[in-house]
C-alpha cells in the first residue's frame, strides 16, 4: 500500500477500531422516534482497524515540521518550546473531566486556576480587568472592540465608529474592526517604521473610538512614542488597544498600563508557551482598565464568602463570544507555565528573547538587507534586496530553509516591507541552534549568488515539492469523493 | 531559568557579537520612564516537581464527572457530554509533530496537518450531510454566529434572523454579542408545549436566516424538515446546529434540506474539560465556498504530479483580505479537530451508530423507569428525544440535585437556570454509553426515595 493513501482509500467495509461492549440495558427502540427524524444512509467515514488507523496518523505526523524537531523562527508567532509537562497536566481527571455546570463548590480547583492566571496577567500588564473568555487573539481583539463600542454607546458617543490601525498591523486587526461594526482607518508608518505622529494627528478626532497598536510593532521595534500616542488618542476622547502578540519582548521589563494603554490582548499560544497544534487551539485573554471592566464578557470568576463561582449575570457585559468560560485546557497550560517562570523568569524570557533576536540580526546583517538597521526587540525584519540581481525571492529562501532542516521565517509580512522576512528565534533556543541557522542562511545567500536555480527548485527533501496552489482554487477539490 | 538554555557564557559571546555591553542596553529604545525598576508582584517560580504537586492539589478540589467522590454516576450534559474516548485519540493527537507544529502556511512541510484536515473536511461534510466543510472553527456557538453572518451576506437587504429558543443559551448569547452592531435583528421563536420550535408567522421576506438546534436544549427532537421548508419558502438561509453523536442515528441537516450546518465537536473524542477548548464544525454547499469562514484545505499536485494538500481560497481570510475578510478568525482549534477526526475515523459509520444506539438505549431505559415513579413525569415524551430529556419532579430540581449529590452522584441541569419560564421543577438529564445500568438504577432508587418522602401532588 502506498504510504500516501488517505484513510478513505484504506477503508474496508465492516472494519472499525471503536467497538463498545455489550449493552447492559434493553436495546434502543427506534420506533419511539419520529421516523422522519432518522438517518437513512450512514455517513461515509473511514472503516479501518486499529493498526492501520495508528499507522496512518503516525505516518502523517512524520510529514510535519514541528518545534520539537526544528528551529521555527516565525516572526510574530513566538514559537517557543511547549513544555511537555503541560500536556500531562491537562489530562488529570480533576481538570479534564469537570463540567462548568457542576455545583461551584465542586469545581473550586478549576475556578482557582482561572483566578490565579488572571491575577498573573493583570500583574504583567498592569491592567486589572481580565477576561480569559476569548478563544484566540483575534477573538480577543473583537472582544476589546466590542467593549469599546459598548463603553461609547453607554456614554452617548454614538459618532465614534473609527478604528485607527497602522498599515503594519496584523490582518486580524482590521478584520475584527469590521465585525465589531466599526470602520478601519489606516495609519501610515513613518520612515523609521513606527506610527507617523503627523498622520495620527490628521486622523484622530471625535469619531475615533479606538487606536489599535502593536507594541513592539510588527517590525520588532518599540513604539518609542507610545506614551505620546496614547495621550493624543485620549485627548481626542478615544481608547488605546494594544495588540499583545509581541508581549514576549517586554514582559517583566515594561508594563503596558504604564504606556497609557486601556485594553490589550495576550496570545497564550505565543507568549505563554501553549502549543500551536497545527492551527490552534489558542486563547486570547484581554486585560482592561478598571473603568472598562463592567463590559467584559461573561461568565466571570467571582469571589464570594463561600468561595469562587461563575457569574453569568453582569448587566453591562457585552455577553459571550463562545460557549462556556473559555479554552480551559489552554488556560491550565498557561497557568502552569507562569508558575514555572515566576517573577524573575518572566523578565528573563523577554531579556533572552531580545538578546537572541539581536544576535541573529548582528550575524545576518551583512548578507541580508535590514530595512531598519538598528537594535531590534524580539524579532527583526530583513528582505531580499541584496539578492535582487539573482532573481531570488523570499519564497525561495524559505523553501530552501526547509531542505536545510528549519521551518522558514515569516515571509511577506508585514506588508510595509517588500519581500519581508521576519525572524523571531524566541528565548528558548540555544546559541548553538542559532549558529547553525546563521550558517545555513549564509549558505543560502551564497547559493543565491552562484546557483539560484537550486533555490527556485526547493524544497526537494519534502514529501511533495512546491504545490500548484492556483489549481487548488481553479479546480477545487475540498473533500475526498469515492470513485463511483 | 526554566526553558532558557543559554548560559552566562553564551550570553557574553552574543553580547560581544552584537556590540553592546549588557542586555539592558538592548532595551534602550524603551523610554527610561517606562522601564520597570522593580520585579512584578508575582510569586517566585516553581520547579517541575513543585508545580506538579500544586496542580495536583488544585485538581483535587474538583469533582470529576467520573471518579471520586461522585463516581457512582453522573447525568450532567446540557451541551457538554462525557463519552468514551478510545486511547488512540490521546495517543495519536499527543504526538509532538501534531502538537507543536504551526498553521500549515508552508504546505511542503505540513502535509501531515493538511492531510488530516482534508480527511476531516470529508468526514464533517458526510456527518452533516453537506457537500463541503471547513477545517473547523472555535466551537459550536461561534460557528453558529459565523453562519448567521454568512447568511446575512448571502441574502442582502434582509435584516431579521429567527432563532429558536431551543438553541443552546450560550449560542444565543454569542449571537447577540456578534450581531449587536450589525443592524441585524434577532427574533426568538418560542418553544411549544411539546418542546418544539414554533415558527408561527415569524419567518417572512424580512428574514435572512433561521437557526434551529437538533436535538434542542431540552433534548427534544425538532421537526427539522419543517423548519428547513419554512425557511426555504420564505427565501431565508436555513441553519441547523446538530449534536454530532446523535448523527449516528438522526437525519443529517443536509438531508433535511438545510443550507448550512454547524455543530460543537466536543462530543467527538474530547472530555468536557470545563468547557474548552472544543472545536466547531461548519458545512454547506460547494457553491457557497467563497463566503464560508475559516480555513479550507484543498487537493492539488506538485511539479512532479504528486498529490498534495494546501490551504486554499485564502483570499477570503484576514491575512489577505484584512478589513474585507469573511471572518477575523486566524488561529482556530486544529488540535482538537484532529481529535475529532481520529475519533470519527476510529468509529466509522458503524461505530458511530453503535455509540448513538447505546446512548439512546440508556436514556430510554432511564426515562421509562423515571417516568414510572409517582410524582415524576416526562413532559416532552411524545416529541421524542435522543440521549437527554427533561424530567418534571415533585420538588424543585435544585433539591433533587442535592439528594443525588448526597447519594454520591452528579445530577442533571436544573433547567430553571436557562428556562426560568418553565418552572423550577424541571431537571435535564443526559445519558451516554458510559452510564452503566447500575448507575441508572441507583439514580432511579434515589429519586424513588424522594418520591416516597415528598407530599403527593
Amino acid at each position: 500500500m502506498n504510504k500516501d493513501t488517505l484513510l478513505f482509500e484504506k477503508s474496508r467495509p465492516g472494519q472499525r477500531t471503536l467497538r463498545l461492549g455489550k449493552l447492559d440495558v434493553p436495546p434502543a427502540d427506534l420506533s419511539a422516534l419520529p421516523s422522519a427524524a432518522l438517518r437513512e444512509k450512514p455517513p461515509l467515514l473511514p472503516e479501518v482497524g486499529e493498526l492501520d488507523l495508528v499507522r496512518h496518523y503516525v505516518l502523517l505526523s512524520k510529514k510535519n515540521i514541528s518545534i520539537t524537531d526544528s528551529f521555527y523562527p516565525l516572526g510574530s508567532c513566538t514559537m517557543k518550546y511547549n513544555p511537555v509537562t503541560n500536556e500531562a497536566l491537562v489530562q488529570i481527571p480533576g481538570l479534564a473531566d469537570v463540567h462548568p455546570e457542576e455545583d461551584a463548590g465542586r469545581v473550586q480547583g478549576a475556578l482557582s486556576v482561572m483566578q490565579r492566571l488572571a491575577e498573573g496577567l493583570a500583574a504583567i500588564t498592569g491592567l486589572p480587568g481580565v477576561t480569559l473568555h476569548p478563544a484566540a487573539g483575534a477573538q480577543g481583539e473583537l472582544t476589546a472592540l466590542l467593549v469599546a463600542h459598548a463603553h461609547f454607546h453607554a456614554q452617548g458617543q454614538h459618532q465614534r465608529d473609527k478604528v485607527l490601525i497602522p498599515d503594519s498591523a496584523h490582518g486580524t486587526n482590521p478584520a475584527s474592526a469590521t465585525i465589531a461594526g466599526m470602520k478601519a482607518v489606516e495609519l501610515k508608518s513613518g520612515p523609521d517604521g513606527l506610527v507617523d505622529l503627523e498622520d495620527l494627528d490628521a486622523k484622530v478626532g471625535d469619531d475615533t473610538a479606538v487606536l489599535m497598536i502593536t507594541n513592539p510593532s510588527t517590525l520588532g521595534l518599540f513604539e518609542t512614542n507610545i506614551a505620546q500616542i496614547c495621550e493624543k488618542v485620549h485627548a481626542a476622547g478615544g481608547l488605546v488597544y494594544m495588540d499583545g502578540a509581541n508581549l514576549n519582548a517586554i514582559m517583566g521589563v515594561a508594563r503596558p498600563a504604564d504606556f497609557g494603554v486601556d485594553m490589550m490582548h495576550i496570545n497564550l499560544h505565543k507568549t505563554f508557551s501553549t502549543p500551536h497544534g497545527g492551527g490552534g487551539p489558542g486563547a486570547g485573554p484581554i486585560c482592561v482598565t478598571e473603568a472598562l471592566e463592567r463590559y467584559l464578557p461573561v461568565p466571570r470568576v467571582v469571589e464570594e464568602e463561600g468561595g469562587l463561582r461563575l457569574d453569568y449575570d453582569a448587566p453591562d457585559s457585552i455577553g459571550m463570544l463562545r460557549g462556556w468560560p473559555g479554552n480551559f485546557g489552554v488556560l491550565v497550560r498557561a497557568y502552569a507555565y507562569l508558575r514555572r517562570l515566576g517573577a524573575e523568569g518572566v523578565r528573563r524570557v523577554a531579556e533572552n528573547a531580545v538578546l537572541n533576536a539581536n544576535y541573529l540580526r548582528a550575524k545576518l546583517r551583512e548578507a541580508y538587507h535590514l530595512p531598519f538597521d538598528r537594535v531590534c526587540m524580539h524579532e527583526f525584519v530583513c528582505n531580499t534586496r541584496k539578492q535582487r540581481e539573482s532573481g531570488v525571492h523570499a519564497l525561495d529562501i524559505a523553501k530552501r530553509l526547509i531542505d536545510l532542516g528549519h521551518h522558514p521565517m515569516t515571509i511577506y509580512f508585514p506588508l510595509v516591507v517588500s519581500e519581508a522576512m521576519m525572524i523571531e528565534p524566541t528565548e528558548t533556543e540555544s546559541k548553538s541552534t542559532l549558529d547553525a541557522f546563521v550558517e545555513d542562511m549564509l549558505l543560502i545567500a551564497a547559493e543565491a549568488a552562484t546557483d539560484p536555480e537550486k533555490l527556485h527548485r526547493a524544497p526537494v527533501t519534502t514529501p511533495v515539492g512546491r504545490l500548484d496552489e492556483g489549481r487548488a482554487v481553479r479546480q477545487p477539490i475540498l473533500r475526498y469523493t469515492p470513485a463511483s | 531559568m526554566p526553558f532558557i538554555q543559554n548560559t552566562d557564557a553564551d550570553r557574553a559571546e552574543m553580547l560581544a557579537a552584537i556590540g553592546v555591553k549588557s542586555v539592558d542596553d538592548l532595551f534602550e529604545q524603551i523610554p527610561a520612564e517606562l522601564r520597570l525598576k522593580e520585579a512584578l508582584p508575582i510569586d517566585a517560580g516553581l520547579s517541575e516537581n513543585e508545580l506538579r504537586a500544586e496542580v495536583a492539589e488544585l485538581a483535587s478540589w474538583n469533582s470529576p464527572l467520573a471518579g471520586a467522590p461522585h463516581s457512582k454516576g453522573s447525568f450532567l450534559g446540557a451541551g457538554l457530554y462525557r463519552h468514551f474516548i478510545p486511547t488512540v485519540v490521546d495517543s495519536l493527537q499527543g504526538r509532538h509533530e501534531f502538537v507543536t507544529a504551526y498553521t500549515p502556511y508552508q504546505p511542503e512541510g505540513s502535509q501531515g496537518t493538511l492531510t488530516v484536515f482534508f480527511e476531516f473536511q470529508t468526514m464533517v461534510a458526510e456527518l452533516l450531510g453537506m457537500e463541503i466543510a471547513n477545517a473547523s472553527m472555535y466551537d459550536g456557538c461561534s460557528a453558529a454566529a459565523e453562519a448567521v453572518i454568512m447568511a446575512a451576506n448571502m441574502v442582502r437587504g434582509r435584516d431579521r434572523v429567527v432563532v429558536s429558543r431551543g438553541v443552546h443559551p450560550h449560542t444565543r448569547r454569542t449571537l447577540e454579542t456578534y450581531l449587536r452592531w450589525t443592524g441585524i435583528e434577532l427574533v426568538e421563536a418560542p418553544l411549544g408545549a411539546n418542546g418544539r420550535t414554533e415558527l408561527g408567522g415569524l419567518v417572512d421576506d424580512s428574514t435572512c436566516a433561521v437557526l434551529v438546534q437538533n436535538p434542542n436544549t431540552l433534548g427534544v427532537i425538532e421537526d427539522i424538515e419543517g423548519v428547513a421548508k419554512a425557511s426555504r419558502e420564505a427565501g431565508a438561509v436555513s441553519i441547523c446546529s446538530a449534536y454530532p453523536i446523535s448523527l449516528g442515528l438522526l437525519k443529517s441537516p443536509g438531508r433535511a434540506g438545510f443550507d448550512i450546518a454547524v455543530a460543537d465537536g466536543q462530543s467527538l473524542g474530547n472530555p468536557p474539560a470545563f468547557g474548552g477548548p472544543s472545536f466547531g464544525l461548519f458545512a454547506c454547499a460547494q457553491e457557497h465556498v467563497r463566503r464560508m469562514p475559516g480555513r479550507i484545505v484543498g487537493q492539488t499536485v506538485d511539479g512532479e504530479g504528486r498529490r498534495g494538500f494546501a490551504l486554499t481560497f485564502q483570499t477570503r481570510e484576514q491575512h489577505i483580505r484584512r478589513a474585507k475578510a469573511s471572518s477575523n478568525i486566524c488561529t482556530n482549534n486544529a488540535l482538537i479537530a484532529l481529535r475529532g477526526a481520529i475519533y470519527m475515523a476510529a468509529a466509522g459509520p458503524e461505530g458511530l451508530r453503535e455509540v448513538a444506539e447505546h446512548c439512546l438505549a440508556k436514556a430510554q431505559y432511564a426515562a421509562k423507569a423515571l417516568g414510572d415513579l409517582p410524582g415524576f413525569e416526562l413532559p416532552y415524551a411524545d416529541s421524542g428525544s435522543f440521549n437527554e430529556f427533561v424530567l418534571r419532579c415533585p420538588i424543585p430540581a435544585a433539591q433533587i440535585n442535592r439528594a443525588i449529590d448526597q447519594a454520591g452522584m452528579i445530577g442533571g441541569l436544573d433547567l430553571s437556570r436557562w428556562y426560568p419560564e418553565l418552572g423550577d421543577d424541571l431537571l435535564l438529564l443526559a445519558f451516554t454509553e458510559l452510564n452503566t445500568r447500575e448507575e441508572i438504577d441507583r439514580l432511579v432508587t434515589t429519586l424513588a426515595n424522594i418520591a416516597a418522602a415528598a407530599p403527593v401532588a
